[in-house]
């Protein structure tokens, strides 16, 4: 059991929670997940590790109401428990001093970068961080991004922050200003799709974190298979992040709705 | 605790024993025929699937059943158990009406009785040694229905005993992993009086009994109490913990541990590369049986999903196979089908499971491969080629190898499809861990017999060793490597 220490809406559908977590808090690397369990009847879901502090004992995590599980965990208040944690889970990103990293985040995906831009800035490579989302309510960790970012760019579908328009528009404009030695890309599978598609023609080395459908993350059951490069690859072992321009985004959108029904047939159970 | 061949001797010379051996002539014996084991009827067990299909022998089959024994002055029955439970000794006491004795005998040995006595294949270790088998071409003596049987009358009578025990030592051990193998191995060494720690990756103790074999089967609330019994036993278990993970073999070696037992199992699934088979609705037998039986997900209230379908196809002959294609049946399919290249005589599986299978009306379509998947628009699997096969030369293994015949291609409807064609083994440990050797197949390599790996503080057992292979021969490698740390820890630590 692990106990809720804080919690910070930063929209009405994205909560902040801070985590007693001491072991994982200590082991954790950037790009590492942990799966987590409420309740007896709970489901196991993977979230991405949004920071830690090892002093304190904690994690952050960052989730997004999305169906019952996620709701389950997004109504947790500060003193109660998730029933069952584990991590730190997957790869974690690998960090080096290449020059200049653009890095693209998208939505609740922010939360998972931001570990991992503060990881390149500290590796000693320039940084400039893009962070999209459909408008203003939806930008999170914007001050974070900054503090280790040398230069944050902000586009809104919408215009109501930042620049108007897609990520990719953002992202093109930077390319062709100055080099970029490496992408990574951390959202909807769309946009890294898209993104990845950019970075392609620019021949641009990006990396995309994936978000399949897992249930143990441990390797044992292959829900969170992936193509990557022709092969089958299982995401919270082999990944989660990948070389983007080998990856099947399709497929794997196509999987990430391969419970839709049951997703929402539970999701209308849970409400009524 | 190992018992020498005089120790088992000088024991069946005992007056009880030797009372019970004069009290029935070996001719009248040897008439009773083979107690049978009830069952739930098929068409009520499909409706659930936490209906036992067996339903245990009653007192007086059991006393029957037990009598048939003869008792011998060799039992080679016992050579047949891979932890050497001292079978005449717990049957004997089961004739004479002394059950929770005989329940505390299965103890001396195994820490598993209650599930042993359901999932082990009797046919193929224990009772295939039976001197009624070997001497006299006749039915074995039913030792796994009679182990069940006492283990199940201790735990419905509430009166559980612990096993003699050891003065604790204050050495601390670590077990990597709560399947049969680590759970059989703690047992061992908290009877000789080491203090041990079982690190479980998943939420739930028990490994494949509890996310694999299903409750059909085997209840989890049976694994539970032998669970149970084992806490009671000072063992302690930590979930959600991944070793090489969560922390490192140097950090639980800085908190004091001596020495670990690896059985993490092989949890790798397994795939054909065929294309088409990344579709929805094609999932490994272990996500399949995960879902259902670590996360209850059969049920309404839990958050879980599963895919259901009109037609359900699982790819594969083994036990696996068998659990994954029963549960399809009992979440409704219309059509339960097993699509297996080789035919019936080869499958791996139990008969008795396949018997179980066919009775609750799964189809078998054996000498049949799998060779592509057709998805329908939305990404599901609607449709699977597959391909028909002929039996060739025998393999390596000793099989007949399946040859495809050319043409015979045809198509099957299936919205659900369960692959289960082996697992590999997890690779988390043997990465994490720098130094240990490992082989090409990814299974940790050790001292066969002592089960002592490249690392000597570290030791290895079950399918991590072997690859996949059975819950019985996991609890063996559990008990060998527990005499042999003990050994080593006691050089290293307790000999001065």
């Amino acid at each position: 059991m692990n106990k809720i220490v804080e919690k910070e809406y930063f929209s009405e559908k994205i909560v902040k929670i801070v985590v007693e977590a001491p072991l994982i808090a200590k082991s954790r690397k950037p790009g590492n997940f942990v799966i987590l369990r409420v309740g007896e009847k709970g489901e196991r879901i993977p979230l991405t590790i949004a920071g830690a502090d090892v002093e304190r004992g904690t994690i952050d995590l960052v989730v997004q109401k999305m169906g019952v599980s996620s709701t389950k965990v997004c109504d947790l208040e500060v003193g109660e428990y998730i029933t069952d944690l584990v991590g730190p889970l997957g790869k974690p990103t690998e960090i080096h001093n290449l020059g200049t990293i653009l890095c693209c985040g998208g939505g609740v995906g922010n939360a998972p970068l931001l570990p991992i831009v503060e990881a390149y800035k500290k590796a000693g490579n320039k940084v400039i961080t893009i962070l999209a989302a459909r408008n203003k309510d939806l930008i999170i960790l914007e001050d974070e991004m900054r503090k280790h970012s040398d230069e944050l760019i902000i586009m809104t579908d919408d215009g109501s922050y930042g620049k108007k328009g897609l990520i990719t528009e953002g992202m093109e404009e930077v390319i062709k200003r100055e080099k970029i030695d490496e992408c990574v890309t951390i959202g909807p599978a769309i946009m890294m799709k898209f993104c990845s598609l950019l970075t392609k023609k620019y021949e641009i080395p990006t990396v995309a974190s994936l978000n399949s459908i897992m249930v143990d993350g441990t390797g044992m059951c292959g829900a969170c298979r992936v193509t990557v490069g022709g092969k089958t690859k299982f995401t919270c072992v082999d990944g989660p992040e990948f070389d983007a321009h080998q990856i099947d985004f399709e497929e794997m959108m196509s999987r990430l709705g391969g419970y839709k029904k049951e997703e929402v047939d539970k999701f209308d159970q849970f409400q009524k | 605790m190992e018992r020498s061949e005089e120790y088992i001797k000088n024991e069946r010379k005992q007056d009880w024993r030797v009372a019970l051996q004069k009290k029935i002539k070996a001719k009248d014996r040897m008439s009773i025929e083979r107690a049978l084991m009830a069952e739930t009827a098929p068409e009520l067990r499909i409706t659930s699937q936490r209906i036992e299909v067996n339903i245990g022998l009653t007192q007086e089959q059991a006393l029957t059943e037990a009598s048939r024994c003869m008792d011998c002055v060799n039992p080679t029955c016992m050579e047949g158990c891979p932890v050497s439970i001292n079978i005449p000794k717990f049957i004997k006491n089961i004739e004479r009406g002394e059950i929770l004795e005989a329940a505390s005998v299965l103890k001396e040995t195994s820490a598993l009785p209650a599930v042993c006595g359901r999932v082990c294949p009797q046919e193929l270790q224990c009772e295939q040694k039976c001197f009624y088998v070997e001497k006299l071409n006749q039915p074995a003596v039913a030792i796994g229905y009679l182990e069940r049987f006492a283990a199940d009358f201790e735990r419905e009578s509430g009166h559980i005993s612990t096993p003699e025990m050891v003065a604790a030592n204050g050495i601390k051990v670590a077990v990597i992993g709560s399947g049969p193998s680590g759970l059989s191995f703690a047992g061992d060494m908290a009877k000789l009086g080491y203090d041990v720690t079982v690190f479980e990756a998943l939420h739930e103790i028990g490994g494949v009994l509890k996310y694999g074999i299903p409750e059909f089967r085997l209840p989890n609330a049976v694994v539970d109490v032998e669970i149970e019994s084992l806490r009671r036993m000072g063992v302690k278990f930590i979930t959600n913990y991944i070793v090489g993970q969560t922390a490192s073999l140097d950090d639980l070696k800085a908190d004091g541990y001596k020495a670990f037992y690896v059985g993490s199992g092989a949890g790798l699934p397994r795939f054909m590369n065929i294309p088409g088979e990344n579709a929805n609705g094609i999932l490994s037998s272990n996500e399949y049986l995960t879902r259902v039986n670590l996360m209850g997900a059969d049920s309404e209230e839990s958050d879980t999903p599963v895919l259901r379908g009109k037609n359900v196809v699982v790819v594969g002959g083994g036990n696996t196979a068998m659990d994954s294609v029963r549960t399809a049946k009992r979440l409704g399919a219309e059509r339960a089908m097993i699509v297996y290249r080789r035919s019936e005589e080869e499958m791996p599986a139990r008969v008795e499971e396949v018997h179980h299978a066919k009775q609750e009306g799964v189809e078998f379509l054996t000498l049949t491969n799998p060779i592509e998947y057709i998805a329908d628009e939305n990404g599901r699997v609607s449709q699977m080629k597959v391909q028909k096969m002929e039996l060739g030369e025998p393999d390596s293994s000793g099989r007949r190898r399946p040859v495809p015949v050319e043409g015979s291609e045809y198509i099957l409807d299936c919205e659900v499809v369960v692959v289960a064609v082996g697992v590999s083994p997890n690779p988390l440990i043997p990465n994490s861990v720098e130094g240990l050797e490992v082989s090409k197949w990814g299974t940790i390599e050790v001292v066969k017999d002592k089960m002592q790996s490249s690392i000597p503080e570290l030791f290895a057992g079950g399918d991590i060793v072997r690859g996949g292979a059975t819950v019985i021969l996991a609890m063996g490698d559990g008990r060998k490597a527990a005499k042999n740390m003990d050994i080593y820890l006691t050089e290293q630590y307790l000999s001065n």
